[in-house]
């Protein structure tokens, strides 16, 4: 494995196997070694061409506990219709010896671009491409429900899996699709026909559209990040409808199973698509997700740069 | 200079000499014997008509790094085109007669091919206010085709008026079909492909919906409505029942929405990004067999040439639009004649008489025949090339077909009787 651009890139067989690696991550951490010297005097750049500090702070500490070099290359403002930019950009980090580039993009494709255009040499890492994928999220949400409900395998089949809202613009949703199916998850959509994209039959997954009759057999309840702004775009006809229609509030909380789980890739839009309620309630997992995101980025960088599948 | 083509085989099949002097072709026969003429040993190749593109993007005026009228039509005559049809979309738009006579006679300068100049329906490609057709079309340029191609005329009244206008002369309205407020950004077919790859779709019915608007339209009015490059299976349905209710509407489909598919957009190389975009196999089925049974009636190329910045980039900061000229006649050859559902007639039919025809090009599109203006090319059907974006004519790179082995090699091009394109036939092999 070369780069990480999409869930696709992974074999069941090797995303287990990055998981596997998080977790030994973790336990080396508790063990009280903070920082680990495998990647010392490699070269780990952030470049971002969207804001997204906390995703950037998560790849910045995971690569910093391996004992990495670390460049955040804020590349905002470089618009998006003057695309030279990401091949401008691309060389000169191949000018500066880059290991591995991590790479956010609002453009869907810019880190496959980045990873086959032969501008660059180094690893890269897709962290979130337009509407396409964020393979780090899938795996860090896959991590998070096994530490929850106890997988230790990671085989979840007979798993029942929610992923709640914006599914057509959401990157978050692509990649927990493929891989929670990987694994052996059971998917459902659940959002308004709206933002169902047209081609999903091909996905394998079920879709409703009444979130009601589906919260009470989930065993994990994804909610997405819903932009209020696309109610100008007619996907639905005001914030407080789609909170009503698809919102996880107090009542649709207490119906989802006892075991069951809350998540959300954060950030939070309390009161539209998750009630404060749910967000602080004891199924909500938000925080280990972001916890988990430090060590399954550490097990990515590490697998990549060491070219070693295990502690 | 006269030419003697020795044992060509024409569409039909028949093996003749070809003379061509003065222009003009000047005899057909069997076996002509006559000295004084430069003599092309034709064995195993087909002669055709000039091949004649409909729909064409020069960007001169305007954007000459890209391609200029000179280089397309180098690209054109090395494709075996003799006559083109410049797209109005250029910088400025060709929405006057000055413009459109300017085109022209950048065209008449370079001399390898005819440079019709296409005007724009309506001023600035804006769809709002109709252009100065008329003034366009009593221009030294005598432009009959009108098209805002690049944008669709999506305002209904526009159109009608557009299609009614253009009677008095026999003009006639080429149609981009694109309802604007069903593509807002989009980006590729909606599709499976689409939704994997998180890029904005391009459904087909917002082809649909305004092929079906026009025809109905071009009904009422009972005008000639010309519909540009069509790309899906409902489309080809719509054109062929327009077709059996006897209304006037002739239809276009380009190379290669007739080899390629979304599928092609896997990887993001924007060189496949294009507009209209690629559609789905059962659509590349559907434009074959209407192509095959005469539903559609021509092949344009839609060359449409970028530079590099912009192509070589994320894909939704892309460009629309490839190259064509030079790889249409090959891939009309891999996609209708290897497979059987042309013959050699149809497809000179299809690429030369039809768009002929339909624009009014007199001195193109005839058949072979003694006192036609030589306008013809030889082929050989038995050479395959390997196609390099960095080996062509126009100024641009942008070719989808770039390593992929084509069969098919236009050896000579003659234009009014002037040979402008000649290929090293040993290297050819
Ligand atoms: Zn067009």
């Amino acid at each position: 494995m070369n780069h990480l651009l999409s869930v696709n890139d992974l074999s069941k067989e090797a995303a287990i196997s990055l998981l596997t690696t998080a977790r030994e991550l973790g336990v080396v951490s508790e063990g009280g070694h903070k920082k680990l010297p495998t990647l010392r005097g490699r070269s780990v750049v952030n470049l971002f061409f969207e804001d997204s500090t906390r995703t950037r702070i998560s790849f910045e500490s995971a690569a910093k506990r391996l004992s990495a070099d670390v460049i955040n290359f804020s590349a905002k403002g470089s618009s998006v219709s003057k695309g030279e930019s990401l091949k401008d950009t691309a060389q000169t980090l191949q000018a500066m010896g880059a290991d591995a580039v991590v790479i956010r993009h609002g453009a869907s494709g810019a880190a496959q671009r980045l990873a086959d255009s032969g501008w660059i040499s180094a690893s890269v890492i897709n962290a979130g491409d337009g509407t396409h994928e964020h393979p780090t999220q899938a795996l860090l949400d896959a991590f998070t429900i096994a530490e929850k409900l106890e997988i230790s395998n990671f085989e979840f089949t007979g798993l029942r899996v929610g992923i709640v809202g914006d599914i057509l613009h959401s990157r978050v949703a692509r990649s927990n699709v493929l891989l929670l199916q990987k694994l052996g998850a059971q998917v459902t959509l659940i959002a308004p026909p709206t933002l169902i994209p047209v081609g999903v039959h091909s996905w394998g997954v079920d879709v409703n559209f009444d979130f009601d009759s589906a919260v009470g057999n989930l065993d994990v309840v994804m909610m997405l990040r819903i932009q209020s702004e696309r109610m100008n775009e007619l996907f639905f006809p005001s914030a407080r409808e789609y909170s009503r229609s698809y919102g996880l509030d107090k009542l649709r909380l207490d119906r989802m199973t006892a075991r069951s789980i809350v998540m959300h890739p954060g950030p939070m839009n309390r009161g539209l698509e998750i009630s404060a309620d749910s967000a602080d309630s004891q199924k909500s997992v938000v925080l280990s997700q972001v916890k988990n995101g430090v060590l399954v980025r550490m097990a990515v960088l590490y697998q990549l740069l060491s070219g070693a599948s295990s502690l | 200079m006269s030419y003697l083509i020795k044992a060509a085989t024409l569409s039909d099949g028949a093996v003749v000499d070809i003379l061509i002097a003065d222009g003009k072709i000047a005899r057909v026969a069997p076996d002509i014997q006559e000295s004084n003429s430069q003599i092309i040993e034709a064995s195993g190749l087909r002669a055709l008509s000039g091949l004649v593109d409909l729909h064409t993007h020069l960007r001169e005026p305007g954007r000459e790094d890209s391609e200029t009228i000179a280089s397309g039509s180098l690209a054109a005559v090395r494709g075996g085109y003799t006559a083109l049809s410049a797209m109005a979309n250029t910088s400025p738009v060709a929405d006057t007669a000055g413009v459109v006579e300017q085109v022209f006679r950048l065209g008449q300068a370079a001399g390898l091919c005819d440079v019709f100049p296409i005007g724009a329906v309506t001023q600035g490609l804006l769809g709002e206010q109709l252009a100065e057709i008329g003034a366009m079309a009593t221009s030294s340029a005598k432009v009959r085709i009108f098209s805002d191609d690049g944008k669709c005329v999506s305002n209904a009244l526009v159109m009608r008026r557009a299609l009614e206008y253009v009677k008095s002369f026999n003009g006639i309205i080429a149609q981009h079909a694109q309802e604007p407020t069903l593509t807002v950004d989009a980006q590729m077919n909606e599709g499976e492909i689409s939704s994997q790859l998180g890029l904005k779709g391009w459904p087909a019915i917002a082809e649909e919906a305004i092929i079906a608007r026009d025809i109905l339209l071009a009904e009422h009015v009972g005008s000639r409505l010309h519909i540009c490059h069509l790309t899906t299976a409902g489309g080809v349905e719509l054109v062929r029942w327009a077709k059996s209710r006897g209304i006037n509407v002739t239809a276009e489909v380009t190379p290669h929405h007739l080899l390629l598919t979304d599928e092609s957009v896997l990887g993001y190389d924007a060189v496949f990004k294009v507009n209209p975009p690629l559609r789905t196999e059962a659509d590349v089925h559907a434009l074959r067999a209407g192509l095959a049974d005469g539903t559609i009636d021509i092949v344009a190329t839609d060359h449409a040439p970028h530079p590099s910045e912009d192509k070589d980039c994320e894909w939704q900061a892309a460009a629309f639009g490839m190259l064509g000229l030079e790889t249409a006649l090959s891939v009309l050859v891999s996609t209708m004649v290897e497979t059987q559902m042309l013959d050699w007639a149809h497809l000179e039919r299809v690429m030369s008489h039809n768009p002929a025809r339909i624009a009014g090009y007199e001195s193109h599109g005839h058949p072979i025949s003694e006192g036609k203006t030589a306008n013809l090319i030889l082929v050989d059907p038995s050479a395959k090339r390997v196609i390099d974006r960095n080996k062509m004519a126009s100024k641009s790179r942008n070719t989808p077909y770039d390593g992929l082995t084509l069969p098919a090699v236009v050896t000579h091009t003659f234009f009014n009787g002037a040979l402008v394109h000649e290929v090293d036939r040993g290297a050819a092999k």
